[in-house]
């Protein structure tokens, strides 16, 4: 298994984290850790407090407990990359931003109203090249459907390569080729770069065929394991009403 | 001053350029507008337009208080009362589960009324009734000043803030990913916003000042496709317009606000036929 090429993380534990609104709990008692070169997928019912921890992980939301980065020696580390790729995008349609605005605008501080520069847009192009999504770079982010927003979201979050990369809920919106384009496209960053992958989906079937680790969450964590045994756990039936041969014929589909 | 002053006669061939209140609206306008067309593109883009319309309303606390501490200038009151008046706004937004225009109206209703309140005591209010729609007779040499200084303060803010606000406008948590404090850049924007629209207030006048920080990046939303393009017709809209305006309401006798904005809101409505062919 390579190192990863980057501040040598290893693995992110996460202790007794809790999420308030007021006095109320969102989430409380979270107890998880990934791996770097795992792809843990993250899923429970809408409400249940994923997106919620997401936030938390990236700062954006205050939380209680604590989020701890370790290295290959598990000695704890402060500095790590998070590549974040979000569910959708909260602007409204006629927003003039082009892809290569919004993607020179996530790492350079020179304002994208003044020209971007040459190898920036060389770079970016480059990068869009690899997720076959070249042709879209002078389009507005509101022209492209929903897999090409996809594409050009992963190639966003992939620079500067992450150490952490975070995928909310990716594939809404997103038809069936450009569905398996993006995941053969994360499962190829997730080996060549090492990277640990938290990817919150809905999509069981998918799930089963990607992930390397699943955390369920009710408000909390109410189970974790590999897929299989997940999938075994009395708290996943209770939610999802699945059985575990029933999560493998809608695997088979896909 | 002077030395301005002999360059504008010598190069603006019309009569109204005689006129020394004339030559000082008219390097306000040049100050101002392009500032405005600025700004205006990311209030648009943060959905910020309802915001800045309570903001400029909000002027009339701030006169009020200024004429109560008996300060000289009310453009101090006016400024510090706008900072916390618009963090105010944001706090509580980020604070409640009430939805953002009925937060903005709450502050909005009683930043006027008690501007109205004060002001009106004792039956006074007509004397301050230029700054609804502004006055181009009132600036000064030194409000020109004030407005240079910080016109270069906003410049350097906007070059550094640009990019970050752009990512907040697209999606804050993905702005969190990259290290952005959002709130933190929020603030700055939110006070920026605050001065630009204090410092023009006496010459655009409380009723119309949003419309000229929205009209012209609106208007230029339905004919562009990228930052640049945006950022840069935003700002020759709101000049020109700004410059037209005060030209036309100089040989109309007009308020100068607001035929400005009329100008804006023609071009707001020519590019949005345009958009829609």
């Amino acid at each position: 298994m390579s190192i990863h090429n980057n501040c040598g993380l290893h693995r992110v534990n996460i202790e007794n984290l809790a999420v308030y609104d007021g006095n109320e709990p969102i989430i409380s008692n979270v107890n998880m850790e990934f791996h770097c070169g795992e792809l843990t997928a993250l899923i429970g019912k809408n409400g249940s407090g994923k997106t919620t921890l997401i936030k938390a992980l990236l700062n954006e939301r205050p939380h209680t407990g604590e989020i701890k980065y370790f290295d290959n020696n598990s000695n704890q580390i402060t500095t790590h990359k998070t590549g974040y790729v979000p569910q959708q995008l909260a602007f409204d349609k006629s927003t003039p931003v082009s892809v290569l605005d919004f993607m020179a605008s996530t790492v350079t501080k020179r304002p994208v109203w003044l020209r971007v520069k040459k190898e920036l847009r060389n770079s970016i192009q480059k990068r869009l090249d690899d997720f076959n999504a070249g042709h879209l770079i002078d389009r507005t982010l509101g022209e492209l459907s929903g897999g090409e927003l996809q594409r050009v979201l992963l190639a966003t979050a992939i620079e500067p390569m992450p150490d952490l990369l975070i995928l909310d809920e990716p594939v809404s919106g997103v038809d069936i080729n450009g569905l398996d384009m993006f995941y053969k496209k994360v499962t190829e960053l997730r080996s060549k770069y090492h990277m640990a992958i938290l990817l919150v989906s809905h999509d069981i079937g998918l799930i089963k065929h990607y992930a390397d680790r699943i955390v369920l969450m009710d408000r909390t964590v109410i189970a974790q394991g590999t897929p299989n045994e997940v999938f075994q756990t009395e708290a996943f039936k209770n939610i999802f009403g699945y059985t575990l041969k029933e999560a493998e014929n809608n695997a088979d589909n896909i | 001053m002077q030395t301005i002053y002999n360059i504008m006669e010598a190069i603006i061939p019309f009569s109204f350029i005689k006129f020394d209140f004339m030559k000082n609206a008219l390097l306000a306008t040049i100050l101002l507008t392009p500032l405005f067309g600025m700004l205006g593109t990311m209030a648009v883009n943060n959905k910020m337009a309802f915001f800045s319309d309570a903001l400029g309303h909000s002027a009339l606390t701030g006169i009020a208080i200024g004429v109560i501490l008996g300060t000289k200038n009310v453009i101090i009151s006016m400024i510090i009362f706008g900072i916390i008046f618009g963090l105010a706004i944001r706090k509580v937004k980020s604070n409640t589960k009430t939805s953002s225009d009925t937060v903005i109206s709450v502050f909005s209703s009683t930043s006027i009324a008690l501007g109205i309140v004060i002001l009106s005591k004792s039956g006074g209010f007509a004397k301050y009734s230029s700054y609804l729609i502004g006055d181009i007779l009132t600036i000064s040499p030194a409000d020109i000043k004030i407005m240079a200084i910080f016109l270069i303060v906003v410049y350097i803010i906007w070059y550094f803030i640009y990019n970050q606000l752009l990512l907040l406008s697209i999606n804050p948590s993905l702005s969190a990913s990259r290290g952005i404090r959002n709130a933190l850049i929020e603030n700055i924007f939110v006070v920026t916003i605050a001065i630009a629209v204090m410092i023009s207030i006496k010459q655009i006048g409380i009723l119309t000042i949003n419309s000229l920080l929205i009209l012209p990046a609106a208007a230029t939303r339905n004919i562009c496709s990228n930052s640049k393009q945006y950022h840069i017709i935003s700002t020759v809209i709101a000049l020109v317009c700004g410059i037209a305006g005060l030209v036309i309401s100089f040989y109309a006798g007009t308020a100068a606000g607001a035929t400005m904005v009329l100008i804006a809101a023609a071009v707001y409505f020519i590019t949005y036929l345009k958009s829609n062919k």
